[in-house]
């Protein structure tokens, strides 16, 4: 692969998708554009029916877009006839929610089954399955039947038989929607683990939000098939900016909307990914003062928390400024809030 | 009771179920891969295709067993050199059995679960990997409970053969029991109990082998 430099692995391009249905037609796709990085872990999430199935399977062409442009490395795969599409898809494997095993043959089996159609001899892809069976962890179910597995083992199945064709993109469908949380938990370090280790780019669709804050870099919104809005994970979620956005995280718009305020307030924002309660309670002590806190929403990602809090004014004017002037020093954004 | 004519007419029925069966799969196979392959959402769609294949199937098994095999009376002594007799009864079982069979097996092969196809799809297969790959031993168990509906199915029609003198225990039950008046009605039913037990033999090997045959099983 001749990647320069700062070229992205991925680009989607006015990507259009329109289904024809009777009596009209339906717009899935409206224009997407988006670049993911080699190395990235690429994070697309949207209410059911905001098109984000539709569009990653738009980039390995088991939907055919409408119109517009999807580059892997730089090759339109839409431009690709059948034998280069096949070629490209060993490139870019994809898991499902249904994990989609084939149910007949052994684990073993359906591991080695892309190395078969790729034509690679018996013991070397035998030698192959049981790497990959290693790296998922599956070393001692080679021979059981895809029944005998629980759903987050069968999603390990189908990993280690992604990663078979030595892809450099791994496509995920909904991978962790069919699972409990537990499970969940399990297949997301997976997935980390194999984008740092193997060096795989990822890109996973999800209506979870906690999915995409455990392991994205990156994250798009996808909303009525046009792209909300874009940014780095930290970013998106702090400094959240479009509708969608706030509806998917939980934000309640009373939150959010100063105008719903019935008494005068601060409101703090954690966007440096301090902690939070450490800094009210050293308010309380440093300045003597006590706080009112009058409603908060805080998350924490990747370790850190990240929202908002409004507490309330202290009617003190003195107070007031000794407060403000507290929070700032500690890197907050204080923002004073009138009431209606 | 003349034995010796029943293990005749059961060697005969025998022949003519198993060579009528493998024809008939080698022909009726390949179409039911056609029918499920050429559909709108198949993975080489060719509508038009499916709809012509789809009208030849229809019509070839709406016609009854017995009208088919008068009707073809020609073609089988183009074929086979003669139109009368068991060797010469295949042709029409086979006419008559493949259309079935391919519906059959495209019943089998629509079972699959759709997004193991596409996972293979997803994976660089190509056609013909898919449809060796994936969709005919993802469908084996149910194939094979096809195959012993399809055969049964063969073995009740060997009977009919004796319309153009065609051997077997189920003509001879007819010509050599029914047609020859009450006196030989119990080699009629002694006839007719050697076919119930070959499709009895024949329903739960196909029963036994499908559970044997199928991984979904714990």
């Amino acid at each position: 692969m001749h990647l320069s430099k700062n070229a992205p692995l991925i680009e989607v391009k006015n990507l259009r998708k329109v289904y024809q249905v009777p009596g009209g037609e339906v717009v899935a796709l409206d224009g997407i554009n988006l670049s993911i990085e080699k190395g990235q872990i690429y994070g697309i999430i949207g209410m059911s029916g905001a098109g984000k199935s539709t569009l990653i399977r738009c980039m390995n062409r088991l939907d055919t877009p409408t119109d517009g442009q999807i580059l892997i490395d730089g090759q339109n795969i839409l431009a690709m006839n059948e034998k280069q599409l096949m070629i490209t898809r060993r490139k870019v494997s994809m898991i499902f929610q249904q994990f989609n095993l084939l149910m007949q043959k052994t684990v073993a089996r359906n591991v080695r089954y892309p190395l078969e159609i790729a034509g690679v001899p018996k013991a070397k892809a035998n030698q192959r399955v049981k790497e990959l069976l290693k790296i998922v962890e599956l070393e001692d179910k080679a021979d059981a039947y895809p029944i005998q597995l629980s759903g987050g083992q069968r999603q390990r199945v189908a990993i280690a038989r992604a990663l078979a064709s030595d892809p450099e993109v791994l496509l995920c469908d909904e991978a962790t929607s069919a699972l409990d949380p537990m499970t969940t938990q399990s297949i997301l370090a997976l997935l980390q683990d194999i984008n740092k280790r193997l060096g795989i780019t990822v890109v996973l669709i999800t209506h979870e939000m906690a999915v995409i804050r455990q392991i994205c870099s990156r994250v798009a919104i996808l909303d009525g098939g046009k792209i909300a809005e874009e940014g780095t994970v930290d970013d998106v979620f702090v400094h959240t900016r479009s509708a969608a956005g706030k509806r998917l995280f939980g934000i309640v718009p009373s939150q959010q909307d100063d105008t719903a305020i019935e008494i005068p307030a601060l409101r703090i924002v954690f966007d440096e990914g301090k902690e939070s309660q450490p800094i009210i309670a050293e308010l309380v002590r440093d300045c003597g003062v006590n706080v009112n806190i009058l409603s908060a929403d805080i998350k924490r990602i990747n370790g850190k928390s990240y929202g908002q809090m409004l507490i309330e004014t202290p009617s003190d004017e003195d107070t007031k400024k000794q407060v403000m002037a507290y929070l700032t020093r500690q890197g907050l954004t204080v923002k004073e809030v009138d009431p209606v | 009771m003349n034995w010796a004519l029943i293990w005749q007419g059961f060697l005969e029925t025998c022949m003519m179920t198993v060579c009528s069966s493998v024809i008939s799969y080698l022909l009726g196979m390949p179409l039911g891969v056609l029918l499920v392959i050429t559909r709108k959402d198949g993975i080489k769609p060719a509508p038009t295709f499916n709809a012509v294949l789809g009208a030849v199937i229809n019509f070839l098994r709406s016609i009854p067993f017995i009208l088919l095999i008068a009707m073809l009376i020609p073609v089988t002594r183009a074929v086979m050199g003669t139109a009368i007799g068991t060797s010469a009864s295949v042709f029409p079982l086979v006419i008559s059995a493949t259309p079935y069979i391919a519906r059959v097996v495209e019943q089998s092969f629509l079972e699959v679960d759709g997004g193991v196809i596409e996972a293979a799809k997803a994976m660089g297969s190509t056609t013909w990997q898919i449809i060796w790959k994936v969709l005919i031993p993802e469908s084996v168990p149910s194939l094979v409970t096809g195959a012993a509906m399809a055969v049964t199915t063969i073995l009740a029609y060997t009977a009919m053969v004796s319309a153009v003198g065609g051997g077997g225990v189920g003509a001879y039950a007819i010509t050599k029991g029914y047609q020859r008046g009450k006196k030989y009605y119990d080699f009629m039913y002694a006839a007719s109990a050697v076919l119930v037990l070959m499709v009895q033999v024949i329903a739960i090997t196909g029963t036994r082998l499908t559970r044997r045959l199928d991984h979904r099983i714990r």
